[in-house]
């Protein structure tokens, strides 16, 4: 009886999660977990609260994974409308932090509702795209340009480079998928090159030498390119298998800065070397690699433009996040995903897997 | 397979481009990611190497342990230079914003003169900007608590605990044992030429003269160097090797430093020079130039309005007179010539000479300064006495190129090579010296003339004190001559193995013993019923000396009267003696400026100095001036 309970238990436990997606999740966890132990070496806490959002994470995942797609399409506008609401208040009221205006006091709390967006757009968007699949027009695409152009304008303006582009990618990736033209793409891209020397002159001081440090990071090597220079040393200084788990010079004498959060891949690199970083690249293309294959499978447009948004979102933010710490992108606040500290990413990864796996699991019943 | 399950709402174009972007999309995140792999490859294993060696430089940083400076010490060994530990408040310039405010800051929490203030900015202005410079030296344990438990206000500042240089006897001997400064431009080219420089990192403070200079890297000792593993913020966090610094050598002096301060007080206000000499050595027993200065004032950088006050000062305070104040012998050069007369035999000790109180050369008159002459003199007279006219005619009779000759042997007109720097030369006479001195063809020719006033002293002659106690001391010991010195020896810290220095002669003049007993007898005779009688009157022990003027001011005929001239241009004392008269242990030479008569101001220090050192007396009240009219 008991016993039956239990299995009927269990298998209600386990009926929408994806076990591919979740253990290349839970692997890239517990190896955050060791580096996250590595960097914040002095701190107890850390380790601690991370196990905690990652538990939080994990809840989140499991609870979104039970929602039939359909559900959760009935989220897309309220959570969207709630989003943009939220990034006007930022924009009158939000607090300033090192002049960024990203956070909204609650009160008791701060919250940063860009965040938000990095779901209710593709949300948004894929619902949009749902509606009018049958007669998807060229003014259909414009529209949804319009959707994502004014969130991430909003983003950018605060400045959050890193979560505009975060969004900005994950609403593209669903106008991509939804099927624009490629010589609307193609036009883009055109337009997008043409503006670079506007965006240039468009940008905060500090972006703009985020990345001429980039091109070359001595040029400030106590200021900006600081972040750089010291990541680079943390990653080549690992060698092919690493200092060492604990034994990072660079790390443990806190010469790599945000060495828990956005650089924590400099720590993962200096003490497990080229074999770490490859299993890691290995586990990312994995899950983006599930994601992609889930989102082949999906039976509805929907389905389909979402999970690819989520599986490329996922992929951008293991990219620019790569790029940065090793040197090849300008430093912008993007996180490494389910290796850096930090509950909000984390629960918001958690919320895309458990998309993914409820997409998946949800796929030959839906029928709509 | 997708295609399988088409839904009603998507037509299998739709869904083709789909899965065609879908692959396109994989296509693009595998090579997105090979692109990441391959920079982690080129950081990771071609750069490794150097990505290492960054590291290491980033973790490791090396900190040089500035070593003890050697002490020194007195023949005795009482310590004349030593180090004591101390704090001091530091600002490193490129760590701070706004020095001023800063400052202002730290005024506020301890004690900040207007005069520290200067002297930080005058550092400031010598120093390289990565240094750190102190702003407070010698802070007490409660202004040490105090910056402590504020010093997160203050970045760039910090208490260091530093060794400093002390001279415990203040200005005595102050120009023998010299002092310490922080290393300027020149002191680190020196560094550098010497291949000293890796031994020198760490090290902010150099000798700047004296025995400090001239023994500066006998002193320093051998830098250590301590391995430390340092994080980002510069701290360190462990030790990884530690090599101990070596201690500097101590160097033991001849000087006797209590005889030192007993002449030293014999000079009194008066400005002059004396040096002592061990005759059988060469040790520089005492070396006075009056007056003196503080070393203690030069060590954390002097204060400007201290060094206007030494450097503008009439008296020249930072002079060193026994070096390189250079001044006419006067007939003290008198017993050097009568034994150069009888080495090349144009006298013997008997021969007279009939003194009629001048001496005609060519239509001039060179005068004797006793009015009707001393009558018959002989040689023991003429010293004893010191009658000028034997001597111009002796000097008549020699000629330029004997007396340079002899006299260039015994040391006068080189350095003697005292183991101190920036000696002066001074000037012995000679044709040759004339012809290099002049440019003029006319200035150039020396005449015959010009010789007989060297014959007493005068003219061209111009000697330094420690010239003339060189010669005195190289007569006492019958020839044998030393360099004078005033390192006995140094003892290395590590093994205390002793180097002595200066232990072979310089050179042995081969004189005749009977003709320097002659000389030694007619300079007793000088102490005994010369010129030296009243300032020797009562020693229990035999001297011989000779008594000295050297016209600052040349008066043409008129009589010399000193007490209408300012005090200025009266003319300088001089007295050269040795003692015991036959086993010398001392040899002396005086010089008071503007002193007048030699016999009257100069002698009694020499006696006072023999006393001491001869007898342990210290003298009765202060220096009586003896009234001796002749010279």
């Amino acid at each position: 009886m008991l016993q039956q309970f239990l299995a009927r238990l269990w298998s209600r436990l386990v009926a929408h999660v994806d076990v591919p997606l979740l253990l290349i999740t839970l692997t890239i966890m517990a190896i955050g977990l060791t580096t996250v132990f590595s960097a914040t070496y002095d701190d107890d806490n850390r380790l601690l609260a991370q196990t905690l959002n990652m538990a939080v994470g994990l809840i989140a995942m499991w609870a979104v994974a039970q929602l039939p797609p359909q559900k959760l399409m009935r989220f897309g506008v309220p959570l969207y409308v709630l989003g943009l609401l939220l990034l006007i208040l930022v924009f009158f009221f939000g607090i300033k932090v090192n002049g960024a205006r990203r956070w909204l006091s609650l009160g008791f709390t701060r919250v940063q509702p860009a965040e938000l967006l990095k779901i209710a757009v593709p949300l948004m968007l894929a619902c949009y795209f749902h509606k009018h699949e049958a007669l998807l027009k060229f003014r259909h695409y414009v529209i949804a340009c319009l959707l994502l152009l004014l969130p991430f304008a909003l983003i950018a303006k605060q400045p959050d480079l890193g979560t505009a582009i975060l969004v900005g990618a994950a609403g593209f990736y669903v106008i991509f998928f939804a099927g624009l033209s490629w010589w609307v793409i193609g036009g883009l891209l055109a337009v997008a090159a043409g503006a670079t020397p506007f965006a240039w002159t468009m940008l905060h001081d500090y972006q703009r030498k985020r990345i001429l440090t980039l091109i070359d990071p001595t040029t400030d090597p106590l200021g900006s390119g600081y972040h750089i220079i010291q990541s680079t040393i943390a990653i080549g200084s690992g060698g092919s298998f690493g200092k060492g788990w604990l034994a990072g010079t660079q790390t443990h004498l806190e010469f790599i800065p945000e060495r828990h959060t956005d650089f924590i891949l400099a720590v993962f690199s200096e003490e497990r070397g080229l074999l770490g970083n490859g299993i890691l690249l290995l586990l990312y293309l994995l899950l983006v690699g599930r994601g992609l294959m889930i989102a082949a499978k999906a039976s509805t447009v929907f389905a389909r433009v979402m999970a690819g948004s989520v599986s490329l979102s996922l992929f951008t933010y293991v990219f620019v996040n790569m790029g940065m710490v090793s040197g090849v992108l300008p430093v912008v606040g993007v996180p490494l995903p389910f290796m850096s500290y930090g509950g909000t990413a984390l629960v918001t990864l958690s919320v895309g897997i458990g998309i993914l796996m409820s997409i998946h699991s949800h796929r030959m019943l839906v029928r709509t | 397979m997708a295609a399988n399950q088409s839904p009603l709402n998507a037509s299998d174009s739709e869904l083709r481009r789909f899965h065609f972007r879908v692959v396109l999309a994989g296509v693009g995140v595998v090579l997105a990611l090979a692109l990441l792999g391959t920079r982690f490859f080129y950081l990771q294993v071609v750069q490794h190497d150097y990505y290492t060696t960054r590291a290491e430089d980033n973790r490791i940083s090396v900190v040089p342990i500035v070593p003890n400076r050697g002490v020194i010490v007195d023949r005795d060994g009482t310590v004349l230079a030593r180090n004591y530990s101390a704090f001091t408040l530091e600002i490193t310039p490129s760590k701070v914003d706004d020095l001023e405010a800063t400052i202002d800051g730290l005024g506020q929490l301890i004690e900040v003169l207007p005069k520290d203030r200067r002297r930080f900015r005058k550092l400031l202005d010598e120093s390289k900007n990565f240094e750190s410079i102190p702003i407070r030296t010698r802070l007490s344990e409660e202004e040490v608590a105090k910056f402590a438990a504020n010093r997160y206000l203050f970045p760039g500042v910090e208490v260091k605990a530093r060794l400093f240089r002390q001279y415990p006897l203040g200005p005595i001997a102050s120009h023998a044992i010299g002092y310490i400064n922080r290393i300027n431009k020149r002191d680190l080219e020196m560094i550098e030429e010497s291949e000293q420089a890796a031994n020198y990192k760490g090290t902010d403070h150099i000798g700047k003269t004296g025995i400090e200079q001239k023994y500066e890297f006998a002193l320093h000792g051998e830098t250590g160097y301590e391995q430390v593993e340092i994080d980002a913020g510069g701290r360190a966090i462990r030790s990884l090797s530690h090599t101990p610094p070596v201690q500097g050598s101590r160097l033991t002096l001849t000087l006797d430093i209590k005889l030192q301060e007993m002449a030293e007080k014999a000079f009194g206000d008066r400005r002059g020079a004396l040096v002592a000499i061990e005759p059988a050595t060469g040790g520089i027993l005492a070396m006075v130039s009056n007056p003196s200065f503080d070393p203690n004032l030069f060590i954390d950088g002097i204060r400007s309005d201290d060094w206007d006050l030494l450097n503008n000062s009439p008296d020249r305070p930072m002079l060193n007179r026994a070096l390189n104040g250079t001044y006419p012998p006067g007939s003290t050069f008198k017993p050097f010539m009568a034994l150069a007369a009888l080495e090349t035999g144009k006298r013997t000790p008997g021969q007279t000479i009939s003194d009629p109180g001048f001496f005609n050369f060519a239509g001039h008159q060179f005068r004797d300064d006793k009015k009707g002459g001393h009558g018959t003199v002989d040689m023991y007279k003429s010293i004893v006495q010191s009658c000028d006219t034997y001597y111009y005619m002796l000097a008549n009779d020699m000629g330029i190129d004997a007396i340079a000759r002899f006299m260039g042997q015994l040391g006068f007109g080189q350095k003697t090579g005292v183991d101190l720097e920036g000696e002066s030369e001074g000037v012995l006479p000679s044709p040759e010296w004339k012809k290099r001195r002049f440019r003029r063809p006319e200035q150039q020719k020396w005449f015959a003339g010009e010789t007989i006033s060297i014959g007493i002293g005068q003219g061209y002659n111009s000697y330094t004190p420690i010239q003339l106690a060189q010669a005195t001391a190289t007569v006492a010991n019958n020839g044998v001559m030393f360099r004078p010195h005033l390192v006995k020896y140094i003892t290395d810290s590590r093994t205390g193995e002793q180097t002595m220095i200066e232990r072979e002669p310089l050179r042995r003049l081969p004189w005749k013993p009977q003709h320097v007993e002659t000389i030694k007898n007619a300079m007793i005779g000088v102490n005994t019923q010369g010129t030296g009688a009243r300032a020797f009157a009562g020693a229990g022990y035999t001297s011989g000396g000779k008594t000295g003027t050297a016209q600052v001011f040349s008066l043409k005929g008129g009589d010399y009267k000193s007490s209408r001239l300012k005090e200025h241009l009266r003319d300088h004392a001089l007295f050269i003696a040795f003692a015991p008269a036959e086993q010398p242990k001392i040899a002396v030479a005086v010089v008071v400026e503007n002193g007048g008569f030699g016999a009257q101001s100069a002698a009694p220090i020499a006696r006072m100095v023999f006393d001491y050192y001869l007898l342990g007396k210290l003298p009765q009240g202060a220096a009586k001036e003896d009234d001796v009219e002749e010279d």
